[in-house]
């Protein structure tokens, strides 16, 4: 792989672009892998990159049905935070965060993260209390967060109206290092680092059954064929009880869809990134100028990656009372994502009632911002056997032991 | 947007009337039930790609709990019923197997 630099593109220059080379290869899939992981999409790649950066297991393929990142990892709204109430939450995400700080250099590929500080806005006692015990959580944690009086919210933000007539600002949790990143760019680049070290990124290639001999996993069936295997990750979104299903075992969890919107281009009016989870809305302003406007979830199952209209009204009617500048502004995209939300709205990570079957899914509507943290601790669980101390509270047998993580990691709303 | 016909008050109702109440048809285990049927009936759901059966509430009408045959791939509605049963109506599940031959039908 040839290494992307500022000498590179001078030489690129010189020479009419005519040397870049594709930045992952697209082989045949072989008979045989010691680890298949179901899913390319950021947590898919994640692990396999971490598989054979921490592990050295290299021999590994990567299998999606559809195209590279154009699940979740494509339909997100990019906010990256670890302000987490729980040890294990705030553990894996603070995990997350800290990775994507070093992430363009790991990867020798630009993600963009901006650390531009996330906001979540307290409008009701409860919210105060609330995030004044999360500030102090996070405190013990590690975690850097604060909570910030609406004096200095208006500060960061002076477009936001904090004297609203039904919700005044009472305060803010402000993370600071916590903020973005190109969601797209963060699958580009795992998959380019992954292709360099010998891993086979096979796209549009659906796995329509599950091999077993007495009890464990023997491979995979594909529209591509037969793939054999040691042991099989599934690291899937929105599918991931359809694939469980194959496999023969049931997962504690439903599929619903959440949609995002963004609106025209404008200059730049605000450089955080705003939650505010009592009326429901949360925006970011993107490079391009398009305020990132993030939607809730539908009330029902649902696999048609499109989401019902009247959230995209109450999500733009709690934003426009927020922010009344934006109130004239048109909305250019909306779209819809899949999310498996679990029993307790955390995900899930370990091992299943299948020996050598490993899952990671359930990241409900928190999956973007957690995609290295959680492919640092799949890898660790798909290469010893059995969850290290970042996953060890996500396993599967939480729902049969009553050991909740009580986060609402995935709450359906603000992520 | 999803509209559904309130079995007991006859309003189409549209989906910003109404509020989901999951999977229908729930076999419930209580007290002195085995370790693995609680988890079941407390977590597992069918989450199915296609025919689902669930529980709806007419909340901004009559109020009273109902019952939906629906398809999650399509947002196709079958029909609704009331919520007196303990599984969806003959007729009902006849018509969307007719529908869907390769439904693989209520179980």
């Amino acid at each position: 792989m040839r290494r992307y630099s500022a000498f590179a593109i001078a030489r690129e220059a010189a020479r009419y672009h005519t040397g870049w080379e594709r930045a992952w290869k697209s082989p045949k899939p072989k008979k045989k892998y010691d680890v298949v992981i179901v899913g390319a999409g950021g947590h898919g790649l994640a692990t396999a990159y971490y598989l054979g950066k921490n592990f050295g297991i290299t021999n590994v393929a990567i299998i999606e049905k559809g195209w590279l990142g154009g699940g979740n990892t494509g339909r997100n709204t990019t906010i990256i935070r670890s302000n987490y109430l729980q040890d294990p939450s705030a553990a894996i995400y603070e995990k997350a965060r800290s990775l994507y700080e070093t992430m363009s250099q790991d990867l020798n590929y630009n993600v963009m993260f901006s650390p531009r500080g996330v906001m979540m806005l307290a409008q009701t006692e409860h919210e105060v209390r609330g995030y004044e015990r999360t500030a102090h959580a996070n405190a013990l944690q590690g975690v850097k967060t604060e909570f910030i009086s609406p004096q200095r919210v208006k500060e960061l933000v002076p477009i936001m109206n904090i004297n609203g007539p039904r919700y005044p600002v009472l305060g803010a949790l402000w993370q600071e290092r916590a903020g973005t990143a190109r969601h797209d760019a963060v699958a580009w680049g795992y998959a380019r680092a992954c292709s360099d070290m010998g891993m086979d990124i096979i796209q549009k290639c659906e796995v329509t059954g599950v091999r077993q001999a007495n009890g464990v996993v023997t491979g995979v069936d594909t529209t591509h064929g037969q793939i054999d295997c040691d042991k099989l990750a599934m690291v899937v979104a929105g599918n991931a009880g359809h694939l469980a299903d194959m496999a023969g075992f049931r997962l504690p969890m439903e599929s619903v869809a959440l949609q995002a919107l963004v609106s025209e281009p404008i200059k730049p009016c605000i450089d955080v990134v705003v939650m505010a989870n009592t009326v429901h809305g949360y925006m970011s302003q993107s490079d391009k100028g398009e305020l990132v406007i993030g939607g809730g979830t539908d009330g029902f199952n649902n696999y048609t990656q499109r989401g019902s209209f009247h959230h995209v009204e109450e999500t733009v009617r709690a934003l426009v009372e927020t922010f009344p500048i934006i109130s004239r502004l048109k909305m250019l995209r909306q779209w819809g994502g899949i999310v498996d939300v679990t029993g307790d709205r955390s995900p899930i990570i370990g091992k299943t009632p299948l020996g050598n079957c490993f899952i990671n899914c359930g990241w409900g509507t928190g999956g973007f911002k957690s995609i290295p943290g959680s492919g640092w601790a799949m890898a660790e669980t798909v290469a010893k056997g059995e969850p290290g101390s970042l996953a060890a509270e996500f396993g599967l047998n939480r729902f049969s032991e009553g050991r909740f993580i009580d986060e609402s990691v995935a709450a359906g709303v603000a992520h | 947007m999803l509209i559904l016909e309130c079995p007991y008050c006859g309003v189409m109702a549209d989906e910003t009337d109404l509020h989901g109440g999951g999977e229908a048809h729930l076999k419930r285990f209580g007290p002195g039930s085995s370790d693995d049927d609680f988890e079941t009936y407390l977590f597992h759901r069918k989450n199915p790609k296609g025919v689902h059966f669930e529980r709806w509430r007419h909340v901004s009408g009559c109020g009273k709990w109902f019952h939906a045959a629906r398809n999650t791939m399509t947002l196709e509605v079958y029909g609704t019923y009331p919520a007196q049963t303990y599984e969806p109506p003959k007729d009902l599940v006849a018509k969307i197997k007719k529908k869907h031959p390769e439904w693989g039908g209520y179980e």
